[in-house]
């Protein structure tokens, strides 16, 4: 298999306080790692890492084969998707140009290219074309969530950083975008890290989960795997929650 | 009515007034707003910078605009060119302050998607924190405008063209109706201008999807 992420003995600080202690982590293509961990425990700052908005003070980050320290970061990040909570699509653009936003990066684009592009998309995340020409404040939560994962994925990314997309989604919409997310992967191939602070999302969705706590990744396995053996109460409680 | 009789009567004075005094408003919000903007998108990169600018422009600002206007006497003479740099100098402050605010202002994470996404600096600036300021942007161009007209009036004591000539000139004659006919013209120019301004931030406005 191959290695698409590679994080070696990274260690990460903001400032004084360090949140990451020498975590090593390899992930491979068309994986979908969940990330899951108490809050504090450095589970953003780990993904931050991936595309670089955050810097490790020490180890190295690989992507693609390129190191994160040596390689233009710009187009590094086009060829990964970013959704995060909340979706936090650009109040103002439409939806198209939201979803168009990657691909616009590096051509111009005409309308009618944007226009099909989003058409495309937001079929893919199963909603109305008619939304195109809307701005986020004039969709509900679940709609604006869908259309964040439409961005991230209009990139053609082969990689898709998810910082607890479906945290601000109520439960029905979520398990709509779970299933979605799953069939999509499915689909494409794509190989997802995804954080979550929902065990049982965490265990509908990846096919290995990681559990930080404290800096470091805790304990990671399926499902099956760390149900059947946790490491300790901690991961016990987390488990049973 | 003695008022509506003076415009009639002296027309020729106040079209040429008026049009000096539109002349002179207008290459100061020109340069005031060009050099506010960039500074203040400037600065917005540099927090110490910031402090620094922000603190001059204030500064700036509190010394009475006709203590300002002497000092310039100087370095610049008397004129329209002494005036326009004094309504530059003080149009700074709202356009300097709010572009700064503006820029620094917008939603961090937000900025973190663009960035994530694989925004260039330049494209940050351009497709995502420049837009998502200007309603703030806007609002202080539309102060300065207003205040840059209004200070206009004070020009014609360095012996620059436009309204307050009709007004120093009423002043200097005991002629009141003047002095007010003059005024009156100013308001009107800068209730106008202002006017014009917020119809155009509304179509920028739609044009963002704020409304």
């Amino acid at each position: 298999m191959n290695k698409v992420i590679e994080i070696r003995e990274c260690s990460a600080a903001y400032g004084e306080n360090a949140v990451l202690h020498k975590v090593s982590l390899t992930i491979e293509q068309g994986e979908l790692v969940v990330i899951i961990g108490p809050s504090g425990c450095g589970k953003t700052t780990l993904l931050k890492m991936i595309n670089g908005i955050v810097t490790p003070t020490e180890g190295k980050v690989t992507v693609n084969g390129e190191a994160l320290a040596s390689c233009d970061l710009v187009a590094l990040r086009r060829q990964i998707g970013y959704a995060v909570q909340g979706a936090k699509l650009f109040p103002h653009m439409t939806v198209r140009d939201n979803i168009c936003y990657v691909p616009g990066l590096e051509k111009k684009m005409t309308t009618e290219e944007k226009q099909c592009m989003a058409e495309r998309m937001l079929e893919m995340v199963q909603l109305p074309a008619q939304l195109a020409g809307r701005f986020p404040r004039q969709l509900s939560g679940g709609q604006q969530q869908r259309v964040g994962i439409a961005r991230a994925m209009a990139a053609d990314a082969g990689i898709l950083l998810m910082d607890e997309p479906f945290g601000a989604v109520d439960e029905i919409t979520r398990k709509g975008l779970q299933e979605e997310l799953l069939s999509l992967q499915e689909k494409t191939g794509v190989t997802i890290v995804f954080i979550t602070h929902d065990i049982d999302e965490a265990f509908k969705l990846g096919s290995r989960i990681l559990i930080m706590k404290e800096g470091c990744i805790w304990q990671e396995g399926t499902a099956r795997e760390l149900t059947e053996a946790p490491r300790d109460v901690f991961v016990r409680k987390l488990l049973n929650r | 009515m003695q008022i509506l009789q003076i415009f009639w009567d002296r027309r020729e004075l106040f079209a040429t007034c008026l049009l000096e005094h539109i002349r002179i408003s207008l290459t100061a919000v020109l340069c005031a707003g060009i050099l506010g903007i960039l500074t203040g998108i400037l600065i917005s990169r540099h927090k110490k910078a910031a402090g620094v600018a922000l603190g001059v422009v204030n500064v700036i600002y509190t010394i009475p605009s006709i203590s300002l206007l002497g000092f310039l006497i100087p370095l610049t003479g008397i004129g329209n060119r002494t005036a326009i740099i004094a309504l530059t100098v003080y149009g700074l402050l709202p356009i300097v302050r709010n572009t700064y605010t503006g820029l620094t202002t917008v939603d961090a994470t937000i900025l973190e998607v663009a960035e994530g996404l694989g925004s260039d600096g330049r494209q940050m600036l351009f497709r995502i924190r420049f837009p998502l300021a200007l309603p703030v942007i806007i609002s202080g161009f539309r102060n300065m405008v207003v205040m840059i007209i209004a200070m206009g009036g004070i020009a014609s004591f360095i012996g620059a063209g436009g309204l307050g000539v009709a007004i120093y000139r009423g002043i200097t004659t005991y002629n009141m109706t003047l002095t007010a006919a003059g005024s009156i013209l100013i308001a009107l120019l800068a209730l106008v201008s202002d006017r014009l301004l917020s119809l155009a931030e509304k179509a920028v406005n739609r044009r963002y999807g704020i409304e």
